[in-house]
């Protein structure tokens, strides 16, 4: 097989669906280290990239990694790294420094057990809250988290639109499961994709100013050796790009690295909500665990027993209004996860006391099936 | 102010970012001029030129100079700049470090740069401690120095920046020091002029840290302490050898044309395609 398959159908990986998507979104650079349940996405690109004259590389770390993939993206290329958790820690410095920077990229976390090495050829969604807040500081996140192999073709399609309609890092999350499971996949035709262009300035070079204040907190981006010659600095910049201590300044980027992503919000959010205005009863729950969920309610509508599934694809930033909207009326709440309970604090702060929220956990690197499910619902119902 | 600004200027963001950082005695800016004056030789386009670094006194050099430029985190000098260099290999990527940041934190960037000979050159601006936390000891501190952190002494052996980064393949390695200016800014010339891995270890004095935990007096002082206590390579092979322990060589170590890893990328893709077609 060569590049992207247009139109065909196949048996793919989910990791594998992930490299083409990457493919398919108009990859110029991946920089990587080997580390499972990620590593075939590397090996993919590995083979397909220098057939098309793209960069590839395979760094010395994972910080090198994240370093070497927003280096490229300053000079002009469409860039990727993959890693899990483990190597997720290591690019938290470089992810903040893309935040920082405003820099997209795209970063697929494939999740392992943890913490540390943990159990790294089995299934946990351990980093939700890292993937939040791991690096240092106040910053932006966006991530998405696919469910099936065709959402790892066409959510990495999107992480690449998003990152450089805002300007910065997207995470792509799948959960091992999901990295590893092969499933049919129809690919669309080339002309059904949408793929977002660089967003690159016209003015004229004296007026380029880096980090311009436009309405959308997001300015187009030079590119290093285009003519526009630019200060890049982790430390915190003036709208040229230099360093600043002046509180205005320092007020007014921070403000703006948030408000970028928070007043377009309906830009981000993306949710499957099925039966939750029926449904006294509902599961919150994403990644994989929505498979199970799903064959949960197969099961229960069986049994004449009603249950809702809400289930964000963006899973940051959170759905706030919608889960307000949808789930604060509900009796119960159920939110299993492959953790010791990290996104359901998220339901928790959103809904009323009278919500019941009700956790189910694994972390035992098994997946949730769906008879958990459906006994968890029984017992609450 | 003279009718004609001085060539630098052109070279300087002279209205925006100075005075600079480096304190009084500092031999970085000297390295700054040096790094200026080689590159006006080869009559570069401001355009095509990458100045990146990593963390630190020596790291805050990109903000100065009117080329496209990277500060990033510390030690990283290197692989943000492969990744640049990755990107478009048109440009002309310029690594700016200190010896902290390029042989601690940056190591392992450093030997993997030099064993793929990645088409950059790195500046390693060697003053012996961290400057810009107080002086703290760094890899190149030598055996018995006093520092902030080695308040008895520095125990740990140092390394030797040129033999580490040409036993790991560099094509081109030397060291200079900020006293012998005019053989500095000509090493850095030929460093700049090539393909694959290039480095230039710079030895600077740091009088107001590393100068004064070990009393060596003032700048001057330190900068004698460079012109006596280093030789010339070629004038070292010419006396006995007693005559030359316990002193630094300068010169060109390592000068080879061995084939930088951009091309041998290019020819990886054009083979593969071309495989393809058949």
């Amino acid at each position: 097989m060569s590049g992207v398959p247009w139109g065909e159908t196949k048996l793919v990986q989910g990791n594998e669906a992930v490299a083409l998507g990457a493919l398919a979104a108009g990859i110029d650079f991946f920089a990587g280290y080997p580390i499972t349940p990620s590593t075939e996405v590397a090996e993919v690109l590995s083979r397909e990239m220098p057939l098309i004259g793209k960069r590839w590389i395979q760094m010395e770390d994972e910080i090198a990694s994240i370093s070497a993939i927003i280096g490229g993206s300053l000079a002009g290329a469409k860039s990727m790294t993959a890693t899990s958790g483990p190597g997720f820690s290591l690019m938290q410095e470089g992810l903040g420094y893309a935040c920082m920077t405003e820099v997209p990229l795209v970063l697929v976390n494939v999740m392992r057990g943890g913490p540390s090495t943990g159990l790294p050829t089995q299934v946990a969604q351990g980093d939700v809250m890292q993937a939040r807040w791991g690096t240092h500081g106040d910053h932006p996140t966006i991530v998405l988290a696919p469910t099936d192999v065709k959402e790892c073709f066409t959510l990495t399609i999107e992480a690449f639109n998003l990152a450089e309609e805002f300007r910065t890092p997207v995470i792509l999350m799948p959960d091992e499961v999901i990295g590893h499971m092969r499933e049919k996949l129809t690919f669309p035709k080339e002309e059904e994709i949408c793929v977002t262009p660089q967003l690159t300035p016209d003015v004229p070079i004296e007026w380029y100013e880096h980090y311009h204040t436009s309405a959308t907190g997001v300015s187009p981006m030079a590119r290093f050796g285009s003519g526009y010659r630019f200060h890049v600095t982790g430390l915190t910049h003036d709208t040229h790009g230099f360093p600043t201590r002046k509180v205005d300044e320092v007020v007014s980027k921070m403000n703006r690295l948030k408000q970028k992503i928070t007043r377009r919000l309906d830009r981000l959010e993306n949710n499957n909500i099925h039966n939750v205005e029926e449904s006294d009863v509902v599961i919150f729950c994403y990644g994989s665990v929505y498979r199970s969920a799903l064959a949960a309610q197969q099961i229960l509508a069986k049994q004449h027993k009603k249950v809702g599934i809400f289930r964000p694809i963006t899973i940051w930033p959170f759905p706030d209004r919608t889960v307000k909207e949808l789930l604060d009326s509900k009796d119960v709440i159920l939110v299993p996860e492959l953790n010791q309970g990290q996104m359901i604090h998220e339901v928790e702060r959103l809904t009323s006391d009278s919500v019941r929220v009700v956790p189910l956990h694994r972390f035992d690197g098994y997946e949730i099936t769906p008879e958990q499910l459906v006994a968890a619902v029984l017992e609450v119902m | 102010m003279p009718a004609k600004l001085p060539y630098t200027y052109k070279y300087l963001r002279s209205k925006k970012k100075f005075p600079h950082v480096w304190c009084p005695g500092c031999g970085i800016g000297i390295v700054m001029g040096s790094i200026i004056r080689a590159i006006d030789s080869l009559d570069w386009e401001l355009d095509d030129i990458l100045m990146v670094s990593g963390i630190g006194c020596t790291s805050r050099m990109p903000v100065y100079v009117d080329f496209n430029t990277l500060h990033t985190a510390h030690g990283r000098a290197l692989a943000y700049g492969t990744g640049a260099k990755m990107a478009n290999p048109k440009l002309k990527v310029l690594a700016v470090m200190g010896d902290g940041d390029s042989m601690a934190i940056g190591g392992n960037h450093i030997i993997h740069a030099a064993r793929r000979n990645m088409d950059i050159t790195a500046i390693i601006v060697n003053n012996n401690n961290y400057g810009m936390t107080g002086g703290q000891f760094s890899p190149t501190t030598p055996q018995g120095a006093k520092t902030s952190t080695t308040p008895y002494g520095m125990i740990e052996p140092d390394f030797d920046i040129c033999k580490l980064i040409g036993a790991a393949g560099a094509n081109f390695v030397a060291r200079g020091d900020v006293y012998h200016v005019v053989e500095l800014d000509n090493m850095i010339k030929k460093a700049l002029s090539g393909t694959g891995f290039r480095v230039v270890e710079a030895l600077a004095p740091c009088p107001t840290n590393f100068g004064r935990a070990n009393r060596q007096g003032d700048a001057v002082d330190m900068m004698k302490i460079l012109k006596n206590e280093t030789i010339n390579i070629a004038q070292a092979a010419k006396l006995p050898k007693n005559k030359t322990d316990g002193k630094i060589v300068r010169g060109i170590f390592t000068d080879k044309s061995e084939i930088g890893y951009t091309e041998r990328y290019n020819n990886l893709c054009e083979r593969v395609a071309s495989e393809v077609k058949k």
